[in-house]
């Protein structure tokens, strides 16, 4: 036993150190190969995410979150969530809905602070609105003109004995194809109609363009990007010949009184979430706040505008804050089976058939005003913020401040494989026309026509892998 | 001789560190059976109470009467005192709130009553003053238009029960006053009978369904699965609902929004007035779970070794401030004034709520910090 014990100490070390350097560098051969190609990372919030992929993954705040914070979030939730009612109301506190509208609440539509969709059969307030205008422009802020008897939005709810503006009919019309390798596709377009106009014709030369509720998460982490980090992403004139010619939407900024750079909607017509949030309460629901005081009636719209309001403005200051606050903390959720193989090669050909030069796989936050817990963080929004002409197609030829009838703000990509468990559909796209990941790819033209014909000439295997990619976000 | 001695010394400790590893390991299991062993009791409590509350409701909707209604509200408030402890159970995707669970058919609030019957104001508001486009109230029916086009468009459950048995609080201080007439004579009396029959059947059913999930006499049920789950996980799950609850749901969602708002819409029952007694069977939840004690309601305790008991193996000083700030929850959950919407208006009952927010948010962050020591990360919205 002790001979044993004064020999085992002098080759375990020599044993020891071979093992050790066969760990050592095998690792660092790993750690390159892993840095060559992609990092596998889940945090596509940074520091921010959560882990969840329940019905609730849209709705947690942000880890790190100050203790006022932490409790105002509950508060901005439940004006989120609540039902407006009319106005007089015995619940003050909630009075002035419409007296037209689309929704009753937020989460009418962001139900469970997610993606809206399309109506079915004829429903109202499942996540789908149209906005309209006429080709002219206001001189000062840049902004379309509404139509003249419906405003800037149909709302197709009112309060009882208020006729509701008019409905929306959607048609849709099949377009097949055979991707190269044979296998069959087919995609619905839209065609959109509007009935039982309650107030007169619309305006001959009126333009609509429908849009669906966006998903809450991650806005607070956007919203905190450098403007110059997202300008280094712009190509307005294709500098590099990638085919890519992303451009910055500069739009009007109602406080500031000035032209701004827009990041959020659709169409990147909104600089911030304080005005986004404004506007949607009065045009979705019609309260009415400090940054939009008047009520959204049109002029003919004579019942709407003798219809009494709930208080001036409907929704205080404080509490408009607490409800921006809330959609700048709702947190993004990790990417799950980040590690399966087959999501590791999908990432791959995102890269390499282009999808990434768009959709920005990864950016830094910079520091945000009021919460620390957003400020300089690494985050995978898969989005560059930026317009893109997106072809035919796609276009609602509706221009908005700079973009073009046919360009579209590329939309962020995290949780976009939770809309089936969140909100119980897979419908993509500004108009919820694509029925699932695929036919959202296929939907690409424009700028991203060159990805989506890369896409169809890759193998079926490669098609499901990069599908799998997106469905993981 | 020394390297001998030596040689023993660290194969002694190392044994007894993974003796000692052993027993952590050997409680932690002990601790998971105990935790499955309260959910059960308490679903079946729950289940039970509801039973009866079933049949008060059918009593009263056969009689209307006085007698019968309080009868009913009584049984009521006796359901919702056990049901409120099986809250700790939830925000893990458990049978209650996975993909398929009844959590929004069962407990779903805010609770936008003119969805369902009328309301000031609105004589002709809800399903029930809507017989052309509802004219048969069934359970598939109240399942469909629940949480309908709005997260507070609650068609069933217990707030609906609430809400049909009291009516809207319209005074500051007492509960509703719905007349039991609303069941006899008044517009879409029998509507209103039927609709309160359907959703206590309903109630029961989505209860039982609980029962069977976790149940010990099941075999392929939840509960077999739970058991079997590797102790990290399974413990990740116990010590996420009681965070979730403790931190988010009751801290915040619950008392401190309707503190801010001062609005008596914004508490939990708002129907009943009971909101203090949820705020106390949600505390009591998250103790019994970190206790592993739970007080059934035929008078038997269900117990055995608790997480408690894993903390102390581990870091007994952790588990004394968990104990603290638990104790101190309990004491300020029971100092809330009587009614909630009052203590939330009133200037010194509305700083024992804040307080009562804080000591919440305490134990939340606490179990945050008990987790870290087992190890685990809670994966929810508790902040570091």
């Amino acid at each position: 036993m002790q001979h044993l014990m004064r020999q085992i100490p002098h080759r375990a070390i020599s044993l020891l150190a071979t093992i050790g350097i066969i760990f050592v560098v095998s690792g660092i051969v790993i750690s390159l190969s892993w840095a060559q190609d992609t990092e596998p990372n889940p945090l596509l919030g940074g520091q921010t995410t959560i882990y969840n992929d329940t019905p609730n993954a849209f709705g947690q705040p942000v880890p790190g979150l100050e203790r006022e914070h932490e409790l105002l979030f509950f508060v901005g939730n439940s004006f989120f969530n609540q039902n407006w009612v009319s106005a007089p109301a015995s619940t003050t506190a909630r009075d002035g809905l419409g007296a037209t509208y689309n929704s009753r609440s937020c989460a009418g539509c962001h139900f469970k602070d997610g993606r809206g969709q399309p109506p079915v059969d004829g429903a109202v307030g499942t996540g789908l609105l149209i906005r309209l205008s006429i080709p002219e422009r206001d001189q000062i802020t840049g902004e379309n003109l509404p139509d003249p008897n419906y405003g800037g939005q149909l709302q197709d709810i009112a309060l009882q004995n208020i006729a509701p503006e008019g409905q929306v009919v959607i048609e849709y019309e099949e377009i097949t194809g055979e991707y190269p390798d044979g296998t069959a596709y087919s995609l619905r377009q839209p065609v959109y109609s509007i009935t039982d106009l309650a107030y007169g014709d619309l305006a001959d030369d009126v333009m609509m363009s429908p849009r669906v509720a966006n998903q809450i998460i991650g806005l607070g982490l956007l919203e905190a990007v450098p403007e110059a980090t997202i300008l280094s992403f712009a190509d307005p004139d294709d500098a590099d010949g990638d085919g890519i010619s992303g451009r910055p939407n500069y739009v009007w900024d109602v406080l500031a009184e000035n032209t701004v750079l827009g990041r959020f909607g659709w169409k990147a017509n909104q600089p911030d979430l304080l005005q986004q949030s404004a506007a949607a309460f009065n045009g979705d629901i019609g309260i009415t706040t400090y940054v939009f005081p008047v009520e959204n009636c049109p002029t003919i719209q004579i019942d709407c505008l003798e219809a009494q309001n709930g208080g001036s403005p409907e929704i205080d200051d404080d509490d408009l804050a607490k409800v921006e606050l809330y959609v700048s903390t709702l947190s993004v959720p990790a990417q799950r089976d980040y590690d399966d193989p087959q999501v590791i090669a999908g990432e791959l050909l995102f890269e390499e058939i282009g999808c990434a030069a768009c959709h920005i796989m990864e950016m830094q936050t910079g520091e945000h005003p009021t919460i620390p817990a957003l400020s300089n963080q690494t985050i995978r929004p898969f989005t560059d913020l930026l317009l893109h002409d997106m072809g035919e197609g796609l276009a609602d030829n509706r221009p908005d401040f700079e973009a073009t009838g046919t360009e579209w703000r590329t939309p962020p990509l995290w949780g976009i494989g939770l809309f089936g468990t969140v909100n119980g559909h897979t419908y993509y796209l500004h108009d919820g026309r694509a029925c699932n990941l695929e036919e959202a790819i296929l939907w690409h033209g424009g700028e991203g026509q060159a990805s989506r014909d890369a896409f169809m000439n890759l193998s079926a295997e490669d098609r499901a892998a990069l599908v799998a990619f997106l469905q993981s976000l | 001789m020394i390297k001998r001695t030596f040689f023993l010394l660290i194969l002694l400790s190392i044994s007894l560190s993974v003796a000692a590893q052993d027993d952590v390991e050997t409680l932690k299991s002990e601790a998971i059976v105990t935790y499955a062993d309260i959910v059960y009791t308490s679903y079946a409590d729950s289940l039970e109470t509801a039973t009866t509350l079933n049949e008060a409701l059918v009593a009263f909707v056969e009689a209307p009467s006085e007698e019968t209604l309080d009868a009913a509200k009584e049984a009521w408030l006796v359901a919702r005192d056990v049901y409120g402890q099986t809250e700790a159970y939830r925000f893990y995707g458990g049978p209650i709130d996975d993909e398929d669970g009844p959590e929004g058919q069962i407990n779903a609030w805010p609770m936008d009553e003119s969805y369902v019957d009328y309301v000031g104001g609105a004589a002709d508001s809800g399903i029930i003053n809507n017989p052309e486009d509802y004219p048969e109230i069934t359970a598939d029916l109240l399942i469909s238009l629940n949480e309908e086009g709005g997260e507070e468009n609650v068609a069933t459950g217990y707030h609906a029960i609430e809400f049909l048995l009291w009516g809207q609080d319209l005074s500051a201080d007492g509960a509703g006053e719905r007349a039991y007439t609303d069941y006899t004579d008044a517009d879409n009396a029998a509507r209103r009978g039927e609709y309160l029959l359907v959703v206590g059947q309903l109630l029961v059913d989505d209860l039982q369904g609980l029962v069977d999930a976790w149940t010990p006499d099941g075999e392929d049920n939840y509960r077999a699965e739970f058991l079997a789950l590797p102790a990290d996980e399974a413990l990740s799950n116990i010590l996420t609902g009681i965070g979730v609850l403790a931190k988010s749901e009751l801290a915040g969602e619950r008392i401190f929004t309707a503190y801010d708002n001062q609005d008596q819409e914004d508490e939990h029952s708002c129907f009943s007035d009971n909101t203090h007694n949820d705020i106390i069977a949600n505390a009591v939840g998250v103790i019994n779970v970190y206790t592993g004690t739970y007080n059934a309601v035929d008078g038997t305790v269900v117990s055995g070794t608790a997480i408690a008991d894993v903390v102390e193996a581990i870091d007994p000083d952790l588990n004394a401030t968990m104990l603290d700030l638990l104790a101190i929850v309990e004491t300020e959950v029971n100092a809330v004034y009587v009614p909630f919407d009052q203590a939330i208006i009133l200037p010194d009952a509305r700083e024992q709520v804040f307080t009562t927010v804080n000591a919440l948010l305490d134990a939340g962050d606490e179990i945050v910090v008990v987790a870290d020591a087992l190890g685990l990360t809670i994966d929810t919205a508790l902040p570091e």
